[in-house]
């Protein structure tokens, strides 16, 4: 096993590492590294032909392919080194990263670690949907890495299970491939998805979208038959008596997001139950000083443009936290109708932005940032959804001591 | 008469395989036929994979008995074929005074057939022996393991392989007749002749029967249904954990079990069920599961769940009795019968395969295999290893440096060995079975497109052929852009 010194070594060449690495450099650092499991750099960004990508940042909007090779171009004229092919197979809390690839394993001793590994997709064995195991189920990415990247086919007649965005592209990526996508289902009573997405991917091309329902039975012994279909009621548990067969080859999961911390766990960081991701304070650091995280990795995002930012912001940290060192961070934030709050600990002393998600939707929603029974900032989400990531800043002055301080999301 | 074998032994299960091993030690043409077009299409891969002590079954019965042998000689049996298992050790966890008259009275029949290390405890030894299961009091048994049931199914038919056995997988027995001195198989137009018929057809046995002649026999199908729960579980249970058992239902109670991979499994349910093959989970029994499982493991958490599976025991006790039958092992003319080999029969395999020969032995001589050799062994695997020894691995092969599936460090060349070995992959579930690729928490969000796109270049598959797993499994339509 071969010893290397790097200062900086990043975990993850998709687009919060890219991002991470470009900053990183552009802030005069030096000796990075980029690991990448993949053959190629990009992640997930290169299954997703679709458009809508680098509105935000670019003002135009990209392919998935076309957002990543902006990045990827970016870091290969500043000369980064991006090591592909090399899986990440340990990390410890003093920053050794091992990773091994087709050349044998390394151990990189870095100074700060950056984590973005992204996430992965929840599947039907976490979901427990009852009944026998034919082929036919794939969960959305895999069914778009098929089609888009091995150009391989997965079934004809399809039903997708969750609203989530990934699930309502594949539904219009498999009906422009011929098949009929007979209906995406999901079991809350609201889309989990985009508002855009529902227009794009669904209502333009005639796909209907049922709400409060889901899967309750597979069918088929060897390929998928059918699928069982029940309402769910406010609790969202089956109604018996509402089940509904639908034929098909094909059910698409589009149920869910992982955050990937299997490495993060093996540093010892602590993981939030709440975002599933690390716990974080307002420098992107994880509770062994040096390891940060951002992106996917962190919590899910809605749109990858807030991904690079996010990994942008990291960047200012780890060169911070390189000389000289980082403000403690001692508050602890918690937060009432918000879900996936991030950080979860700030210093108080300078400006920080909370990102969110609202737990449920709703219009004219006030979200504010209490300390002590005061208001410390304050605004409008005019309509406020699940499936769009919410964010609210306090200015440094506003804080008023280390006492805990808390994120709220109400609606009048 | 020429016949093409000496012996058809009818099923690949663990039974069948280790019986296949077991004959080759003689000089015999064996082969085996299977009616899936792979190993592992039945129950010896969808149970607990605990290897019994042989407490739970009444002295003088063939399950007692073998069970008592298979747990004895299994170290040895292991070392041969290289099949990773654990003497965990096995709790029976009490928790009221009807409990502890049936577990002393379990830990006397289990003293009564013979075996070794059983005692019973208090509260403060459950808590220090696994502080984290449930119970009053409970019977430790010392002799049970855990083992890897894929590999062992495996380790045998690859051993019996080498030794000469050959494997027809996707032949499906639809007829016997009788020739003299013999007989002739029928699967479907194709026909074999052999001297003898080893019935190990699991839960289809009395069908088999049936055709040898052996009428009367039925095999009650009865399902038990899984649970496999997340590796961060694994950590929290060292050993199985069972309740007392109901000896009515048929089956041993839900229990928890570690696996040799770090992983838990919850069950399994009793059910009597129609068809022999529907292996499917239901959702009144998962809840049942959990609710049971948590009663003696109160860990589980549903962000915690895997994977649903589920088993058929072929159980001679019907419905209307529960309980279990013995082991039907009978020496037919020119056919050993096995029926109704349910639980313990994993444990009892080699000893049941041992069985078949002697009485094989008892009508004609055999002459020794000089060039039998007992051992088999896997290709390194990269998750077992040292650091130290990983890394030399891959700076040897590349392939080793190729981690396929991430959640369980599957390489590219343990891939490669599972689909290019003798007895080798042709699906997806046939590569699972053979490395633990997609076995893990993403279940193939990973790999599954790598492992399919291999089996495709390494077979020479068009995408409309590639299977997942039984004949019918078709993956793919075909390409999405000609």
């Amino acid at each position: 096993m071969r010893t290397v010194d790097k200062k900086i070594v990043v975990i993850g060449a998709g687009p919060a590492g890219l991002a991470a690495a470009i900053a990183l450099h552009e802030r005069g650092e030096r000796d990075i590294l980029l690991l990448e499991r993949e053959k190629k750099p990009g992640g997930i960004l290169r299954q997703c032909i679709h458009d809508g990508f680098g509105l935000t940042r670019f003002g135009e909007s990209l392919s998935g392919p076309e957002y990543a090779a902006r990045f990827i171009a970016r870091a290969k004229e500043l000369g980064i080194e991006i090591v592909t092919g090399a899986t990440v197979v340990g990390l410890d809390a003093d920053k050794t990263v091992t990773a091994v690839a087709a050349d044998g394993m390394t151990a990189y001793r870095a100074q700060a670690v950056v984590l973005a590994m992204g996430c992965r997709e929840r599947t039907r064995g976490a979901l427990a949907i009852p009944g026998r195991r034919p082929a036919g189920v794939y969960t959305a990415g895999v069914a778009q890495a098929y089609i888009n990247l091995k150009n391989i086919m997965v079934g004809r007649e399809a039903v997708i299970l969750g609203s989530g965005d990934i699930g309502m592209i594949m539904a219009r990526r498999l009906t422009l491939e011929g098949a009929h996508v007979k209906g995406v289902y999901e079991i809350q009573p609201y889309p989990s998805g985009l508002p855009r997405n529902v227009e794009q991917c669904l209502n333009d091309y005639g796909i209907p979208l049922h709400l409060s329902r889901t899967v309750t039975e597979i069918h088929g012994r060897d390929r998928l038959e059918a699928v069982t279909v029940s309402r769910v009621d406010e609790r969202m548990k089956p109604i018996p008596g509402s089940e509904e067969r639908i034929e098909c080859d094909t059910l698409i999961l589009s149920v869910g997001l992982i955050t990937e911390n299997e490495l993060t766990r093996m540093a010892g960081a602590q993981i939030d139950p709440r975002t599933s991701g690390a716990v974080i304070d307002e420098h992107f650091q994880t509770e062994v000083k040096g390891i940060f995280a951002a992106g996917n990795v962190l919590h899910v995002h809605d749109l990858v443009d807030f991904v690079s930012l996010e990994a942008e912001q990291l960047a200012a940290s780890v060169t911070e936290y390189l000389h000289g060192g980082l403000d403690e961070c001692g508050v602890e934030v918690s937060g009432e109708g918000v879900i996936q709050l991030i950080p979860q600990r700030v210093s108080a002393k300078r400006d920080v932005t909370f990102a969110l998600r609202p737990a449920k939707p709703g219009r004219n929603a006030k979200l504010r940032v209490e300390q002590d029974g005061t208001v410390l900032a304050e605004k409008r989400i005019p309509r406020a959804l699940p499936a769009e990531m919410a964010q609210i800043t306090v200015k440094a002055e506003k804080f008023l001591s280390d006492s805990p301080v808390k994120v709220v999301l109400s609606f009048d | 008469m020429d016949f093409d074998f000496d012996v058809l032994v009818i099923g690949a299960g663990a039974v069948g395989c280790a019986a296949a091993r077991e004959l080759t030690r003689w000089k015999l043409r064996v082969a085996v036929a299977e009616k899936n077009n792979d190993l592992f299409g039945g129950t010896s891969a969808r149970n607990s994979a605990v290897l019994h002590a042989g407490f739970n079954n009444k002295p003088g019965t063939l399950m007692a008995k073998l069970c008592v042998e298979g747990n004895r000689g299994f170290d040895e049996l292991a070392r041969e074929l290289d099949v990773p298992y654990k003497r965990t050790g096995k709790l029976i966890v009490g928790f009221d005074e009807d409990d502890r008259r049936r577990l002393e009275a379990l830990l006397e029949q289990g003293r009564a057939n013979g075996v070794p290390g059983l005692s019973m405890i208090g509260k403060d030894e459950i808590r220090r022996l696994a502080p984290n299961v449930m119970g009053e009091f409970a019977m430790l048994s010392e002799s049970t393991a855990i083992l890897d049931p894929f590999r062992y199914v495996l380790a045998l038919a690859e051993n019996a392989l080498k030794n000469g056995a050959r494997f027809l997988f996707s032949h499906e027995v639809t007829g016997i007749e009788r020739l003299n001195g013999g007989w002739e198989v029928s699967f479907g137009e194709k026909r074999l002749t052999c001297r003898w018929i080893v019935n190990s057809a699991g839960l289809y046995a009395d069908k088999i029967s049936d055709m040898l002649g052996k009428k009367g026999y039925v095999i009650y199908p009865c399902r038990g249904e899984y649970f496999i729960l997340d590796k961060r579980v694994g950590e929290l249970l060292p050993m199985p954990a069972y309740p007392v058992p109901n000896i009515r239902t048929g089956g041993l109670g839900i229990h928890l079990t570690p696996t040799m991979d770090g992983n838990v499994l919850i069950g399994p349910s009793t059910e009597y069920i129609g068809e022999r093959d529907d292996y499917s989970a239901t959702a009144p029994t998962m809840d049942m599961l959990i609710r049971d499982g948590s009663r003696i493991f109160p860990h589980i958490r549903r962000e915690h769940y895997i994977r649903n599976f589920s088993g058929i025991r072929p159980k001679l006790a019907g419905p209307d009795k529960g309980g279990y039958n013995d082991f039907v092992i009978e020496r037919l003319d020119g056919a050993v019968n096995l029926v109704g080999i349910e639980s313990p029969g994993l444990t009892a395999s080699m000893p049941i395969a041992k069985l078949v020969v002697e009485m094989i032995g008892e009508v004609e001589d055999l002459e020794k295999n000089e060039s039998f050799d007992p051992v088999s062994r896997r290709a390194p695997v990269f998750r077992e290893l040292s650091r130290e020894e990983q890394a030399k691995l891959a700076e040897k092969d590349p392939d080793y440096g190729e981690i396929i599936c991430r959640c369980e460090n599957v390489t590219r060349a343990e891939i490669l060995a599972a689909i290019r070995s003798p007895l080798g992959a042709r699906t997806v579930t046939g590569v699972k079975y053979r490395c633990r690729s997609t076995m893990g928490r993403c279940q193939g969000g990973y790999c599954q497109t790598r492992i399919a796109e291999m089996l495709m270049e390494e077979l020479s598959l068009t995408p409309e052929e590639v299977l997942y797993s039984q004949e019918g499994s078709n993956m793919f339509t075909g390409r999405a852009i000609r």
